[in-house]
């Protein structure tokens, strides 16, 4: 009896969600549906060369296709590789040099003009520069990322270590800590938000960069790379299908890796509400 | 007297730091340990610098850029702007857009050079085509999340005032969005300017700033690399400080809504 109750109550309930549910995908799906048909019949009016603008099935074969033989994979494997070593790099140093400008006095003198100087000037103006000192290749593309992914990583380190408030840091050392457990305890988590936040950023940043220097630095794989040399042999398709690729890697770090940071500070410090 | 005493010393050691910076690169540079090709000593660079602003070639280089960038950056305001408001004011068209940007959204723009370059050949059109994606996201999305931030206190107290719906856009909507909007198109900008070398670099046609650094490249030019260097982060750092600086006095400064801003 009371099973028959509880189902009666949570059967419609059920039923809504799952229908609002389909509701929310129907549509989120809409709008692509329009773009999409819109593309169709561009593609088979022949508005335009048909290499240049191939249907979205040509796009979606060549995408299976290059996945099956594993050229793709390989592609995305190397990329994947070059920004995460790259925004290593811009970790280190960044989170470093931050730090440090943000305890020292001295050391904010020293490399404050240097950073605001570096800063302003757009990350891939340095890129034949770096080609010409470091050569082609992998070693220029990820000097190079890491690079241009540190100024954000140093300035938001800089900020947060600067905005611990002086009042924890003053109770902490009457309290007796010394300098190895006040940097430990009171201004590393105080400043943990502000540094995720830049590390954020660096990563949207270091992605950006990426893809343009696979195209400059003539490396051997990479999807930059991919895009680049399709465009040779107007493999539009394939270029669509690269494109893609590099969508859903974007989406992915959008929404696993930056919300997800995001999420974990906000909820856990509640320190930042942007 | 003390807070000012430190700032003086803090002048010295930043300069003091730049002056070390330029004495090791010089340094380096006269070493001959690496090829006089590729580091030029500064005095070279300011050489190639004056003689090429002396000229003209500079100049020209810079204004075809800032025609790009400009170009491309008004085209994302024009778009991104209304787009983003009525986003914000009527769910339906937030509910078709919303999907289709952050689909687009994390797609750099550069990804997308080699196939404009197919579609719209080389020059300027690609390339401002380039910065008007760039630009466009940022501009958009503070639009819209700025309107959708207006107190709902605001617009019931104008509301119960008796303003119109006309009125309420202008006067309530509007100003109250306007520090979100005024970061929207800092940040747009300086996707732009970011977008604009890129592309003048893979786009390349035959004048930009990122076109001559590239070119530089290829004949070694590595003093002319460093001049437009120069350049490039000179006018990024003047529109930076000056333009949107001064915007932004004109506007949310004066309305006392700065606090808004850094939120």
């Amino acid at each position: 009896m009371q099973d028959a109750i509880t189902i009666g109550v949570t059967e419609p309930e059920v039923r809504s969600q799952s229908s609002e549910r389909l509701r929310l995908i129907a549509r989120n799906i809409f709008p692509f549906a329009v773009v999409g048909t819109i593309w169709e019949i561009i593609a088979w009016a022949g508005v335009f060369p048909h290499r240049l603008f191939p249907t979205l099935e040509e796009v979606a074969a060549s995408f299976v296709r290059l996945t099956v033989t594993g050229i793709l994979p390989h592609h995305t494997i190397e990329t994947l590789i070059r920004l995460l070593s790259g925004f290593a790099l811009a970790s280190i140093l960044g989170v470093t040099i931050g730090v440090l400008m943000g305890r020292s006095r001295r050391a904010e003198d020293i490399f404050l003009p240097l950073v605001s100087i570096g800063a302003p000037i757009p990350g891939l103006a340095y890129a034949p520069l770096f080609l010409l000192w470091f050569g082609l290749g992998n070693i220029s593309a990820v000097l190079l990322v890491g690079f241009v992914a540190a100024f954000p990583i140093i300035f938001n380190s800089w900020t947060g270590v600067k905005a611990v408030k002086e009042i924890w840091i003053r109770s902490a050392q009457s309290m007796g800590a010394d300098d190895r457990r006040l940097f430990r305890y009171v201004i590393l988590p105080g400043a943990l938000p502000y540094i995720l936040t830049g590390l954020r950023l660096g990563l949207a940043q270091a992605w950006r960069i990426l893809v343009a220097v696979e195209m400059l630095a003539a490396v051997p794989w990479g999807l930059g790379w991919l895009i680049f040399g399709a465009r040779k042999f107007l493999n539009t398709d394939v270029m669509m299908a690269g494109i893609v690729v590099i969508a859903i890697i974007g989406l992915t770090l959008e929404k696993f890796v930056f919300q997800k940071i995001e999420n974990y500070t906000v909820v856990r410090w509640g320190m930042i509400t942007s | 007297m003390t807070e000012r005493r430190q700032r003086q010393n803090s002048l010295l050691r930043g300069s003091l730091a730049l002056l070390a910076a330029a004495a090791i690169y010089e340094a380096m540079a006269r070493s001959g340990y690496f090829a006089p090709a590729l580091l030029p000593t500064l005095p070279t660079v300011a050489r190639a610098l004056v003689s090429s602003i002396a000229d003209g070639t500079m100049i020209e280089h810079a204004a075809f850029t800032l025609y790009r960038v400009m170009f491309g950056f008004a085209l994302s305001v024009v778009v991104g702007l209304p787009l983003g408001i009525l986003m914000a004011r009527f769910q339906r068209v937030e509910h078709f857009f919303l999907p289709l940007v952050s689909a687009l959204m994390p797609i750099p723009s550069f990804a997308l050079v080699p196939l404009f370059m197919l579609w719209f050949g080389i020059g300027n059109l690609t390339t401002i085509l380039i910065v008007f994606y760039a630009a466009t996201f940022p501009m958009m999305f503070n639009t819209w999340s700025g309107v959708r931030s207006v107190n709902p206190l605001w617009l019931r107290a104008a509301g119960a005032m008796g303003a119109d719906e006309h009125k309420l856009f202008w006067k309530v909507i509007i100003p109250g969005a306007s520090p979100f909007i005024i970061t929207g198109m800092r940040q747009a900008f300086l996707r732009a300017w970011i977008a604009v070398v890129g592309a003048e670099m893979i786009a390349a046609s035959d004048w930009g700033l990122g076109w001559v650094i590239f070119d530089a490249k290829e004949f070694l030019n590595t003093d002319i690399m460093l001049a437009s260097l120069v350049v490039i982060g000179g006018i990024g750092f003047v529109f930076e400080r000056f333009v949107f600086g001064s915007l932004e006095r004109a506007t949310v400064m004066r309305w006392g809504m700065v606090r808004a801003a850094k939120g």
